[in-house]
């Protein structure tokens, strides 16, 4: 395999395993923040021993957040050299404030947070948690800004010709709330919050299925129940805002979701389906003219297809940005249904009475994260053959002075390291799922 | 060219990551260090002890890190991907062994099994020497010069030519001074038995130092070419070298007065001198080329726009402040000796 597609394979599974952590440690942190705020404001000791527990399960999704991401922000330099000379003037600045501004902050508090329990007050500690949870949505930000700019490109110059060609900032603020940042910085968010909630929701089913810790589960239950749904919810709209500066920003994006081949026609909007890239044909179930009326809000009004872009400036792999489009957008709205369902039976009183929904709560904690990473893998597919939209494609800007073997050598050890990292992470979060809550006598430390 | 009190925003921007990188050595350097010395602890206890005792502050002293290289792919770009893309095999092994490090802290104490701890211990320990001693490596490549030609493109071998006999003196001169820093640490946050062990420990990190130090300074004067032409150009600079050995010099005396917190501070100011005179040796050079000196990498050709950088030194005086508030806070809350309690790793 060349250079180049080994880089790609290696910077995709590095971030998309990356991404299974740092999501939760929003949506957790989010949670735990409102359930150590309920113990502060009620005094209710239920709600101390949930922050507890939950923020044990912050610790390791944290703690594993920390360590793979870590290696992101030196594989633009190791893989991506000519990218990062490239774009170092303003994707670097935006790294660098996510350090100071947002790591800098979780970090420090990170160790109140755990360690400091019997160390500081508990309006301290609080305070520490919020610090972390600011810190987590901070990063995101920067991190979001960063990328946003690799897709919808603003407030900077290109500088020199050739090898020596780069991207300079020339304003700021502009290339931070560049056209796409605002509402992908929202949708991630949101995507975190769901994660998270979700992951409450899924524990504490379980609990309630088990008829385990009842009067603390129904708690956290309702807590991370209310975030769910308004969530679900809101993030159906910063999606479709989200679409509407795609159709804007990056059309042959737009056109690849939704498989609209045609230069200037009506387009469809589709429910499921295939894309046959060869034969430009769509296979599926869908509203004739829907993406138009979607952007346009006119069933007739035509939308630019994929062929008005030259071959070698669209997306190859239109059907994959197709399917994790619509896997994303599928999840989302099953997660609007069974959340607005269940706060429906929660308004009559009978929300815990429904076995089969905890086991469906049980078992939806895996669809916010593939939701997540299939949002992801459909912006960053649908991008392509761009690294930098329109400036600088990804088969520029890998390192040239990498062999492919440099790449094997290290793509198999992430995968070692990687899968030991996941196992490791299943299995003490199923430890801690078991144990539960409340923690056993302490035992006396042996002295030296 | 944009200048600030007279030096040049490059220069200047030089003048931060040094910085950066020298708080990332001092606070990282007891923490590796702590856990280079991770074997020598017989006791299940000890270990859990030098664990925890940079337990609450190791996540918080890895923003160094994160900070120092946002920092040099911000400023210098080129410097940035040049040194990483040509040391690629030593920098995967680099991010592998902090992967395995901060993974051996969570893991280790959640199972009381011998044959898991024991595990941990061993992985703990390696990542932390190999973490140290790549550090070590990779400054003495950028010492020794990269085969860089035109565009910066390198010419070097690919996977094992990082392993100079010069890099691997200055990887072991690394990796001594981190572990004098981490005794030190350990000798501040601890009591009792695994106290005067340590206090036996750090005259063997010392001696280690002072035979690798030695060795390394004696090799780059004879076989470095042009590393003292800017030492004779300021002969003020000759200071740093002194200083350095007055500081080391200071650490045994402190120790046997009990006063580990200031010989924490000398042996901090140990590295931050040598690490002036790295600096100094190089400046304005980041990457001797030792195909050609006109391919060097410089902090002229390699930093960002005037824009950026301005933009960036802004950044850096609003956020240093702040980041100082939390670290203060973070160290008071964490002061004194290690208590193991419910919450310890």
């Amino acid at each position: 395999m060349d250079v180049e597609i080994l880089a790609r394979i290696q910077f995709a599974f590095t971030i998309a395993f990356h991404y299974i952590y740092p999501p939760l440690s929003i949506g957790i942190g989010l949670i735990m923040v409102i359930m150590e705020g309920l113990y502060l404001k009620t005094g209710n000791k239920d709600y101390e021993i949930l922050t507890r527990f939950w923020l044990k399960i912050f610790a390791i999704t944290f703690g594993i957040g920390v360590a793979t991401g870590i290696i992101m922000e030196f594989e633009f330099g190791t893989n991506w050299a000519v990218y990062s000379r490239y774009v170092g003037d303003i994707f670097g600045s935006a790294l660098a404030a996510e350090g100071l501004f947002a790591f800098g902050l979780e970090s420090t508090f990170l160790g109140v947070l755990l360690f400091g329990w019997n160390r500081v007050s508990p309006k301290v500690h609080f305070i520490s948690a919020i610090g972390v949870f600011l810190g987590s949505m901070f990063s995101a930000v920067w991190i979001v800004v960063a990328n946003s700019w690799q897709q919808t490109p603003a407030g900077y110059h290109i500088v020199g010709e050739g090898f020596n060609a780069r991207a300079e900032v020339t304003d700021f603020w502009a290339m931070v709330f560049n056209p796409s940042s605002v509402d992908r910085i929202i949708h991630v968010w949101q995507g975190a919050f769901l994660a998270g909630a979700f992951l409450v929701l899924s524990v504490h089913a379980y609990y309630i299925r088990k008829g385990r810790y009842l009067e603390i589960s129904k708690k956290a239950f309702k807590i991370a129940l209310v975030v769910a749904t308004i969530v679900s919810f809101t993030q159906l709209l910063s999606g479709h805002s989200s679409a509407d500066g795609v159709a804007v920003n990056q059309p042959a994006k737009l056109a690849a979701m939704e498989g609209h081949y045609e230069k200037h026609a009506p387009a469809d909007l589709y429910l499921l389906g295939w894309v046959d890239n060869e034969n430009q044909k769509v296979t599926g179930i869908g509203l004739p003219g829907g993406l138009s009326f979607l952007v346009h809000q006119d069933f007739q009004s035509p939308i630019t297809g994929l062929n008005a872009f030259p071959e070698e400036d669209r997306p190859g792999q239109v059907n994959a940005v197709f399917q994790f489009y619509h896997i994303m957008i599928s999840i989302g709205m099953f997660l609007i249904a069974l959340t607005f369902y269940a706060s429906f039976l929660w308004w009559k009183g009978k929300l815990f009475e429904n076995k089969w929904l905890m086991w469906i709560f049980s078992f939806s904690v895996i669809l916010p994260q593939i939701a997540n990473q299939a949002g992801w893998f459909a912006a960053e597919i649908g991008r392509q053959p761009w690294i930098v939209y329109g400036h600088l494609r990804t088969s520029q800007g890998f390192s040239q002075e990498v062999s492919a073997n440099q790449i094997i050598f290290s793509l198999v050890m992430f995968t070692v390291i990687y899968s030991l990292l996941l196992v490791l992470f299943l299995y003490s979060l199923n430890k801690k799922i078991k144990y539960g809550p409340y923690d056993e006598a302490k035992k006396p430390l042996e002295i030296i | 060219m944009e200048t600030f009190l007279g030096i040049d925003y490059p220069t200047l921007w030089f003048l931060v990551v040094g910085l950066l990188f020298s708080g990332y050595a001092i606070l990282e350097g007891f923490d590796y260090g702590a856990g280079a010395w991770h074997l020598f602890f017989k006791k299940d206890l000890s270990r859990r002890i030098a664990i925890n005792a940079i337990g609450p502050i190791w996540d918080a002293n890895q923003v160094w890190l994160i900070i120092g290289g946002g920092a040099l792919f911000a400023g210098f770009p080129v410097m940035y991907a040049t040194m990483l893309s040509a040391m690629y095999v030593p920098f995967m092994l680099f991010l592998m062994f902090l992967v395995l490090r901060s993974t051996s802290i969570k893991f280790r104490s959640s199972e009381e099994m011998p044959w898991w701890r024991k595990t941990w211990d061993i992985i703990y320990f390696i990542s932390n020497v190999a973490i140290a001693f790549l550090l070590g490596v990779v400054l003495g490549n950028v010492l020794q010069g990269f085969e860089i030609g035109p565009n910066y493109s390198y010419q070097g071998g690919i996977f094992f030519s990082f392993l100079s006999p010069y890099a691997i003196m200055t990887g072991f001169t690394t990796l001594s001074i981190f572990m004098t820093q981490g005794a030190i640490f350990l000798l501040l946050k601890t009591e009792g038995r695994l106290h005067a062990r340590l206090t036996f420990l750090l005259k063997k990190g010392m001696i280690f130092f002072i035979v690798s130090f030695s060795i390394t300074s004696l090799y780059t004067l004879i076989f470095i070419p042009g590393v003292t032409d800017n030492f004779k150009s300021n002969p003020v600079s000759f200071l740093l070298p002194i200083f350095s050995f007055l500081a080391v010099a200071n650490i045994p005396r402190l120790v046997s007065k009990k006063k580990y917190f200031q010989a924490l501070v000398f042996s901090s100011l140990t590295m931050a001198f040598l690490l002036m005179l790295v600096a100094f040796q190089l400046y304005p050079v980041l990457l001797p080329s030792t195909i050609h000196s006109d391919y060097s990498v410089t902090v002229y050709n390699a930093a960002s726009s005037q824009n950026s950088l301005g933009n960036m030194l802004m950044i850096v005086v609003i956020g240093t402040p702040l980041l100082a508030g939390y670290f203060i806070f973070l160290y008071r809350t964490f002061n004194g000796k290690v208590k193991l309690d419910d919450t310890s790793y």
